[in-house]
């Protein structure tokens, strides 16, 4: 049996480098993200695992940073909004469709909505609209009216198979 | 922010030594799988627990398998990888779909069908189709296994047939016949379902008439439920079915002993299983095997 106490040194992989931090068990992937490693790029507003902003990806598949422990990401890849463009700062195609089709006012939401609709694309690059708008139906958009948020996931979605074709 | 209170956690390497730590524990520890349910509720205040017991350190309970013409799924699989497993989307597609509307995507990567039925939540969509498609729960503890029917998992709302030692292993689904029809239906505007409806329909040879039906409803009652009057209304010709809907559909309603709340009246609820109903059994029918 091996218990862990007060405090537990984690090791996970955050946007390709290694990392190892100490966390409480209680604490969150965001509260560990934002407090200890500087990536305030998650946004956290329901603190409760409903609306989507904090969403980052572990193992490319999407979760709500904000109820997901810390713990859980031990070994495992985390992706945020600040690791998704080129190290060179070439954007991600998903980045720059949503400034084209501008699929943001306030922009909090969004770091959430690109994660997402990253994971979505990376599973099932020919998602029809309608995939679309069941995939990111857990992602809250206050500003928007999403209408501009799926112009933009389609045309990454077009950009992306241009690129690979 | 709002933060979660203090604990630990525990990583037993057998279900023995989870149930040992249960035992211990009492109620100031529960075991955690994906704490989709969980975390969120502590987080609110409304649980406080010392110790979370995490049943994904144990080896083998991440595995669906297929044993004796059943589906065996462990307590660590997610409902992302039910959804997206070949052997359910071949054999047993109406688990998958339930799985693919399951709350939101990132509850799927992260939560457990177990950890679902475990936390008793009455807007479960999972726990009212399995109840339609006859499947059982596996229990082990330091003091044996029993398998429980989902009827008698269930308690009420957010309360398990579950003695404080016991580890929910495994759920297991019998695969249907070829001549087995199946739909769920969710109706959704709030956070959490409003309805969930599942039938199975088991068609006679000439396939013509329902030789015996399964209807279950969710998330108007403490827990899912059948209704063997709804049930018996089903069987019959295929040719005088859509007559036979609309008694039926009150025959579900009345069993659910409908309440007026947030999610709607009494009355309001009966049209939506009547409605759903019908539309379940049309999907079910649509199919050429036991699809969703």
């Amino acid at each position: 049996m091996s218990d862990t106490s007060a405090q537990i040194l984690l090791r996970t992989t955050v946007n390709g480098l290694d990392v190892a931090v100490a966390i409480e068990p209680q604490e969150t992937l965001a509260e560990v993200l934002r407090e200890k490693l500087q990536l305030i790029g998650t946004k956290v507003s329901c603190n409760v695992q409903v609306c989507g902003a904090c969403t980052v990806l572990v193992d490319g598949l999407p979760v709500s940073s904000c109820t997901y422990l810390a713990y859980e990401a031990r070994d495992r890849q985390v992706l945020t909004i600040e690791g998704l463009a080129s190290k060179d700062g070439t954007l991600h195609p998903l980045q720059t469709a949503f400034i084209e089709e501008n699929a943001f006012q306030c922009g909090f939401c969004t770091p959430g909505m690109i994660l997402a609709a990253k994971s979505l694309l990376d599973q099932r690059p020919d998602s029809s609209e309608h995939e679309i708008v069941e995939y990111m139906e857990g992602n809250i958009c206050r500003c928007t009216g999403y209408r501009s948020i799926v112009a933009a996931i389609q045309k990454a979605q077009a950009s992306v198979a241009d690129r690979s074709s | 922010m709002n933060r979660l209170p203090a604990f630990t956690i525990s990583q037993p390497q057998s279900v023995a030594e989870a149930s040992e730590m249960l035992a211990s524990l009492g109620d100031s520890g529960r075991l955690y799988a994906g704490g989709t349910e969980l975390l969120a509720t502590m987080k609110e205040g409304a649980l406080l627990y010392d110790t979370l017991v995490d049943v994904k350190t144990v080896p083998g309970l991440a595995d669906i398998r297929v044993q004796d013409g059943e589906l065996w799924i462990g307590a660590a699989v997610t409902h992302f990888s039910i959804e997206t497993s070949p052997i359910v989307r071949e054999l047993l597609p109406v688990l998958s779909y339930v799985e693919s509307r399951v709350a939101n995507t990132r509850v799927r990567a992260t939560g457990t069908l177990v950890g679902n039925l475990c936390f008793a939540e009455p807007h479960s969509d999972p726990a009212t189709m399995l109840l339609c498609l006859d499947a059982r729960v596996v229990a082990q503890s330091t003091r044996g296994e029993r398998q429980l029917t989902i009827d008698e998992f269930f308690v009420g709302a957010y309360e398990t047939a579950l003695e404080e030692d016991e580890v929910v292993t495994s759920v297991v689904v019998p695969l249907p016949p070829a001549n087995w029809r199946m739909a769920y239906k969710k109706f959704q505007i709030i956070e959490r379902p409003t309805l969930g409806l599942g039938v199975v329909l088991e068609l006679n040879d000439g396939g013509d008439s329902v030789a015996t039906a399964r209807a279950a409803v969710g998330c108007v009652s403490e827990s899912p439920l059948r209704s063997s009057a709804a049930e018996a209304q089903l069987a019959g010709p295929l040719e005088s079915l859509l007559e036979r809907l609309d008694a039926a559909g009150d025959s579900l309603a009345d069993e659910a002993d409908l309440l007026d709340d947030r999610e709607g009246s009494a009355e309001y609820k009966r049209h939506l299983i009547k409605v759903f109903l019908k539309r379940a059994v049309q999907q079910a029918l649509q199919s050429d095997g036991p699809s969703r």
